[in-house]
């Protein structure tokens, strides 16, 4: 190990102050740069909602509206089951499962008897409407006058033959997994719903 | 309790649930001009922490104060939110 570490370098002290002094100077102009990058960026947020039962429909549309509140700029990406709360016919009637959830006033074995689903359905869409609470197609339109983003999968609307047409108006179609990707990678804040 | 300032709009979003009344403040405050207050009438308990949360994390909106009333026979949360 070196003993002379105290020594200055060979070009001599003035050499290293104009070495230090563009090194100040570069790093100062490489903040500015990170400055005003971030100062362009607005806060985005980006959700993946791949669940299509009524309970599941709310949390991405709830989060989706709340953020653009907060000033976000907020995709909402749909995929599979996902797709039908931007169906405009099929996120009117959507279901909530009386099986495969233990909370369920029904048990299982009850709950998989047949219409047992419309039965639950109908509980929770009477409590949604007994408590004021927002239905799907007003928490939609609500999101889309606000700005948010809604995406619907095209993989997705091809797996499930639905049309372009299906949608609410403003949703965007034509998009896939790497339009996803690349908002997740702008995000401040990624959800898979 | 002394007000001092002078509401602009009332919104009443009594009996409505989260996420409206957020997202329905946020929508009044964007037809509002600069040092306007709103006022805002909710029913929901949990308006207290989500416009105060909301207010917090919003450039251009302040929170002047909050309160609790009775109103129709029920609890009413009021809202005061200046735009800057």
């Amino acid at each position: 190990m070196s003993t002379d570490s105290d020594t200055p370098d060979d070009g001599g002290p003035s050499q290293t102050r104009a070495e230090l002094q563009a090194r100040v100077e570069e790093l100062e102009s490489r903040l500015s740069d990170v400055e005003a990058d971030t100062a362009d960026d607005s806060d985005k947020m980006s959700i993946i909602a791949t669940k299509g039962t009524l309970d599941m429909a709310y949390p991405p549309l709830i989060l989706a509206s709340t953020a653009a509140a907060f000033g976000y700029d907020v995709t909402v990406f749909h995929t599979f089951w996902g797709l039908d709360i931007l169906h405009e016919e099929r996120s009117k009637n959507l279901k909530l499962s009386s099986v495969g959830n233990p909370n369920m006033p029904v048990p299982n074995v009850v709950g998989a008897l047949p219409g047992m689903d419309r039965v639950t359905t109908s509980m929770m869409e009477r409590k949604i409407d007994d408590n004021d609470t927002a239905t799907i197609e007003e928490l939609i339109e609500t999101s889309l006058d606000m700005g948010v983003e809604f995406q619907a999968c095209q993989m997705t609307i091809d797996l499930m033959d639905y049309d372009e047409d299906d949608f609410y108006d403003g949703v965007t179609t034509g998009v896939g997994a790497a339009t996803a990707i690349q908002d997740m990678a702008e995000a401040d804040i990624q959800l898979l719903v | 309790m002394t007000q001092e300032f002078t509401t602009t709009e009332t919104l009443d979003v009594r009996g409505e649930n989260c996420p409206m009344p957020v997202v329905k403040t946020k929508q009044a405050i964007d037809d509002l001009a600069s040092g306007d207050v709103l006022e805002v009438l909710a029913t929901d308990p949990g308006s207290e922490s989500d416009l105060g949360g909301w207010a917090d994390s919003t450039d251009g909106v302040s929170l002047l104060e909050q309160g609790e009333t009775e109103m129709d026979g029920e609890t009413v949360y009021t809202h005061y939110v200046r735009t800057e």
